[in-house]
């Protein structure tokens, strides 16, 4: 399945800003990380659709999942 | 810090007093809120003798403590009607502890016509002609301070925006480059320019370092906290890498980013104006990406934007900022943005409300949406030199939306509300509505637990949790607000269990008390508790803690949701 990924802040260093990519079926928040080389603990905020996701969400053909490092601001 | 400088602008005396009991244990905002509380008439004009002009380090602020310079000043403010409270970094607040002076209280005001540079050093203040200065802006007013002493002078100052009592005005407070941080919300430079005041300038060469009562501990203290700031990764990597202008992408991704006046969550030019974008052209430019706003800071949030041959355009460039002009008036360069921002720091306007306002301005018809260049010369030509579309604008969003019919006006009490959308943002949405400060989102910073994840998550589209979210944020604020600390100690706070508790013992051993977390907690509700009675007895009511309708009727996409509290929902904010 494909699944437009977007990159945020220091995750976009040596990689991408965002790129439609495969992924096996039933694939989680979790193998994408683990598939672009991100530890888990580094994950600040995952979001799909603009709703917050977790690790084991399971992401589906022709989502767009935004990922972030911890970031903060304000 | 054990005396208290009375300044009367009418008799031009400066009395110096000791610090009276009820005030011993408090600093920052807490000092500035208890003594217009206790002093300012709440009924009496924003800008007449009655009311006061209140300066305020916090507790921490002049110890080696990290991040604890930060100055607070308080008055009833012109454009909420209400208690303010703004703070600031720059020098002022570890000169004025340096010298001792745990608060300055303005009082009453002179002729009309009378421009006066307060000079405030170990013996006082002695108060000097300023007529020569009358009319310049911010940045002249600095180089005129600094040519008459030293760069190593502290100034204060206010453009002709703030000398003209206009509601957006700020007090501008020269940082270590030279350059401007500021009191920005709430109409202080009003306020200031009201009592006759065009500057102030701080000397502290014969003022004398802090002292701390128990030496060791603090240092111990202070270590476990500055630790606790370089090992959070917001505090320690996400800001001073891209300052808070990170959050450009992060709200655009959930859909709580205000776009064109309100109108849409999501933005399709984002990543132009984005913290990642400019940190790229900063530092393909060569400008800086790290910067503090005052000596002491070892976050460094802030920056210094260039153009292409490295000549200075800004630096304090704030999400809240890049916000309303990139994203809310549809501006895409980011180099405008930029020079707007700039802009707003020479004449001395808040740049949040400055943004907030063209926003609706655009709505207006009074500028075209996204016209980067006309906004510009709205700031330096008509709100910079007070014509009457400069007044009609100066004066703030909510004037606009008065002078030109509209609905879609985001203000609570008056105040624009800035960066975060409150119908896809719900705790935030509370903190807008409930604080006594008029729509501040630093008040109780729900975005924090809604969107970064920070503190635990709390889904940031269901209403339940949030408003508990938002109160004991609020409180925990009150009370870091009253410390001299800057706002973002809160994320290490929130994540690392050893950060509170040190923070509390750096006060404990900076004064030889023993406060625990409940003193704590107890000022926070105390401080926001006067404040509220204050607003109370100058009119305000429940209503007031309300948002405008148009969040009630408006879905905003992509979520499609709208503001959906009740009235009595809202009102369980204040239930402690
Ligand atoms: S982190 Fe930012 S706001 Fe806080 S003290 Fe440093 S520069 Fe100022």
């Amino acid at each position: 399945m494909k699944i437009t990924v977007k990159l945020f802040a220091i995750f976009r260093n040596d990689r991408f800003k965002i790129e439609d990519r495969e992924f096996p079926n039933e694939s989680t928040v979790g193998d994408v990380l683990t598939s672009l080389g991100i530890d888990h603990p580094e994950l600040g905020v995952a979001l799909v659709n603009a709703r917050h996701v977790t690790l084991a969400t399971v992401v589906t053909d022709g989502q767009t999942l935004s990922l972030f490092p911890k970031v903060g601001g304000g | 810090m054990n005396r208290i400088f009375r300044v009367n602008m009418k008799d031009l005396t400066c009395k110096i007093e000791e610090v009276p009991e009820a005030w011993a244990g408090h600093g920052g905002r807490g000092l500035t809120s208890t003594i217009v509380a206790a002093e300012v008439p709440p009924t009496c004009h924003p800008l007449g003798p009655n009311n006061k002009l209140v300066f305020a380090p916090g507790l921490l602020t002049g110890t080696p403590a990290a991040q604890s310079g930060r100055m607070s000043c308080g008055a009833k403010s012109p454009l909420t009607g209400g208690i303010k409270e703004s703070n600031s970094g720059g020098t002022s607040a570890q000169q004025f502890a340096k010298l001792g002076i745990k608060a300055m209280i303005i009082e009453d005001k002179p002729e009309a016509g009378k421009w006066y540079e307060l000079h405030i050093n170990n013996d006082g203040v002695t108060f000097h002609d300023a007529s020569a200065l009358k009319g310049l802006q911010n940045f002249d007013v600095i180089d005129a301070m600094n040519a008459k002493y030293s760069t190593k002078i502290g100034v204060c100052t206010i453009g002709i925006p703030g000398e003209e009592r206009l509601m957006s005005a700020n007090i501008s407070v020269k940082d270590s480059d030279q350059k401007i941080r500021s009191h920005g919300r709430g109409g202080m430079g009003a306020v200031m320019g009201s009592k006759g005041i065009k500057v102030m300038t701080i000397d502290d060469s014969a003022g004398k370092r802090v002292e701390i009562a128990d030496k060791d501990k603090f240092r111990a203290a202070a270590k476990v906290f500055a630790k606790a700031m370089l090992d959070h990764p917001v505090t320690g990597e996400g800001l001073p890498i891209y300052g808070t202008n990170v959050l450009i992408n992060i709200l655009n991704e959930a859909g709580g980013l205000p776009t064109k006046n309100f109108l849409y969550g999501q933005c399709d030019h984002h990543d132009k104006v984005s913290g990642e974008t400019m940190h790229d052209v900063i530092a393909s430019r060569g400008g800086s990406t790290k910067h503090g706003c005052h000596a002491g800071c070892i976050i460094q949030c802030s920056q210094v934007y260039v153009d292409e041959n490295k000549e200075y355009i800004t630096s304090g460039f704030e999400y809240e900022t890049v916000w309303g002009l990139g994203i809310n008036c549809m501006i895409e360069s980011l180099d405008d943005c930029a020079r707007i921002d700039n802009a707003m720091d020479n004449i001395g306007i808040d740049s949040i409300e400055g943004a907030v306002l063209l926003g609706v301005a655009m709505e207006a018809g009074v500028l075209p949406w996204g016209d980067g260049k006309e906004a510009l010369r709205l700031m330096n030509e008509e709100i910079g030199k007070a014509t009457p579309l400069g007044r009609i604008l100066g004066n703030g969003t909510k004037s606009v939306g008065d002078a030109y019919g509209l609905t879609r006006v985001p203000v609570v009490k008056g105040q624009g509300i800035p960066a975060y959308d409150p119908r896809s943002v719900k705790g935030i949405g509370i903190t807008y509505a409930t604080s006594t400060m008029g729509a501040d989102h630093t008040a109780g910073y729900s975005i924090a637990t809604n969107i970064l994840q920070v503190g635990g998550h709390i889904d940031p589209l269901v209403k339940e949790g949030q408003v508990e979210l938002s109160r004991n944020l609020s409180i925990a604020t009150a009370a870091v607000d009253s410390t001299g600390m800057c706002i973002f100690i809160a994320f290490p706070a929130l994540d690392i269990p050893e950060c509170l508790p040190a923070l509390i013992d750096m006060i404990n051993a900076r004064y030889g008390i023993t406060l625990d977390g409940d003193d704590v907690v107890g000022l926070g509700k105390s401080i926001l508790k006067t404040e509220k009675a204050f607003n109370e007895a100058a009119g305000m009511n429940n209503a007031h803690d309300r948002l405008p309708e148009f969040f009630e009727l408006e879905p905003i996409p992509p979520h499609n949701v709208v503001w959906d509290f009740t009235p009595e929902e809202i009102d369980e904010f204040w239930n402690f």
